[in-house]
């Protein structure tokens, strides 16, 4: 299995995972892929740490073992008619021990920036994180593969959330996730469950800033649970809990279900329904998810 | 890395444990294992294996899987391919609940000196979903294999 490996897309995230692919320390030298099993690198979540596709898994990013680099870049769109959101990144697994990861988002103001006499109108954060495999592996041991995660969230342009409100342009989510993989856990299908404490003073997971008037710092709660019905064939739904700080804009929690295709380790496609609830004021967010990705 | 000074005998998935303590998973096989005489043991991995023949098939498109692979070959360049299938036959049979007892080195003892990485153990269990593929076990059945084997990987890495 010496499969090459080449870009999944032209998004220039995977350039950059390509070129990283040069620099992996694995054993082969002709650029193949970690060797870690298929799927097991999760997908990209989108604020970029390695996940499934709003909340990040123990997991760390691509395929790379002990001994190797791995990586993965994602394009990702998401939308419910009045936003739509757009995320490119990257992450590097390094050792299937630490992991880095780099987003971008931008949310358009579909519907509220003409509404607020400001077409055109979007909201633009930056995600870096980092991620560090405290113990444990999702196949094989017998309890979960636990990480400690950072995320640091800065603002591009912080007019609008100011405006409504929120205290700070940047602020630090720090997360604990528990992944397991259940063999033959579900009627004889692999079934995976994951469970993720999130510390954070974002409202609307940054894109409208940190703290408020409301408070700052909270405990959130985001859980994943899903099954793979082929060796390339993941089904799932995830829960996100969300609690702001801005004063008359509530938030909802997120859900989504999810397919997940993972022809190789180099691409992976993952499509969801979503269901965000009452964002900034509009009602009924659901829309369609779409990740596109790139693997090493 | 010398891959060719090393001594190999059967350097995969291919000893017998000799206590239960790691195998709370698959806890009803090992104590089937470790229980001589104990008369009803589930067998419905091995007749889904296809019984004697279906682990023949298995272990021999494994084994072809394994020496054709240049991440992990050098591991089995010394090692006897006929010793191999049999003790890899015993082994699956035994684990999966066969009438067969497993009469090899343990697996600490059988990697002992191999110094197997994460990356080697990965293609191997790659080599071994593939092999399960070729002889069109079913999914659910394969992942039943996975799980009795995939508990064995730290006593099979850094040995």
């Amino acid at each position: 299995m010496t499969a090459p490996c080449r870009p999944a897309t032209r998004s220039y995230p995977i350039a950059a995972a390509v070129a990283l692919c040069a620099l992996a320390s694995a054993p082969a030298t002709d650029c193949t892929a970690g060797t870690r099993q298929l799927a097991t690198g999760g997908a990209s979540t989108i604020e970029g740490s390695a996940g499934g596709g709003m909340v990040p898994w123990a997991v760390i990013a691509g395929y790379g073992s002990r001994e190797e680099i791995g990586g993965s870049a994602f394009a990702t769109r998401t939308d419910t008619g009045d936003y739509r959101m757009d995320v490119q990144g990257f992450a590097l697994g390094f050792h299937n021990r630490v992991e880095f990861s780099f987003a971008r988002q931008q949310l358009d103001l579909v519907k509220l920036g003409p509404a607020l006499g400001l077409p055109g109108a979007h909201l633009d954060q930056d995600v870096i994180g980092l991620k560090v495999k405290l113990a444990g592996d999702v196949l094989y041991t017998p309890y979960p593969q636990i990480a400690f995660g950072v995320q640091y969230k800065r603002q591009r342009e912080f007019l609008i959330p100011s405006v409504v409100g929120a205290k700070d342009d940047s602020g630090v989510d720090l997360y604990l996730s528990a992944t397991k993989v259940f063999l033959a856990g579900a009627g004889g299908f692999n079934a995976f469950v994951n469970g993720t404490l999130r510390s954070t003073e974002a409202n609307e997971t940054g894109l409208l800033g940190f703290g408020g008037p409301d408070g700052s710092r909270h405990l959130e709660f985001e859980g994943s649970i899903g099954a793979l019905f082929t060796r390339r064939f993941a089904v799932g739904m995830e829960y996100r809990t969300k609690s702001g700080n801005l004063e008359g804009l509530p938030e909802d929690d997120w859900k989504d279900i999810f397919v997940a295709w993972f022809p190789n380790r180099h691409f992976t496609v993952v499509l969801a329904y979503v269901d965000l609830g009452t964002v900034a004021t509009l009602e009924d967010q659901t829309g369609w998810y779409v990740s596109v990705e790139g693997g090493l | 890395m010398h891959p060719t000074t090393r001594t190999v005998s059967h350097p995969v998935l291919s000893g017998r444990r000799i206590t239960c303590s790691l195998a709370t998973s698959v806890l009803s096989l090992a104590l089937a294992a470790c229980v001589p005489g104990n008369a009803r043991q589930d067998d419905s991995l091995y007749q889904a294996l296809g019984g004697p023949t279906g682990v023949d098939q298995l272990v021999e498109k494994l084994l072809d899987r394994c020496y054709a692979d240049e991440r992990i070959a050098f591991l089995f360049k010394n090692a006897d391919r006929r010793d191999l299938h049999r003790l890899i036959s015993e082994q699956f049979c035994a684990e999966s609940g066969g009438p067969c007892t497993y009469t090899g080195r343990s697996m600490t003892e059988a990697h002992s000196g191999l110094q197997i990485g994460h990356a080697e153990f990965e293609a191997f269990v790659e080599d071994f979903t593939d092999a399960m593929e070729d002889v069109k076990l079913p999914y659910r059945t394969q992942n039943r294999m996975l799980k009795v084997f995939a508990p064995m990987q730290p006593e099979v890495v850094d040995q």
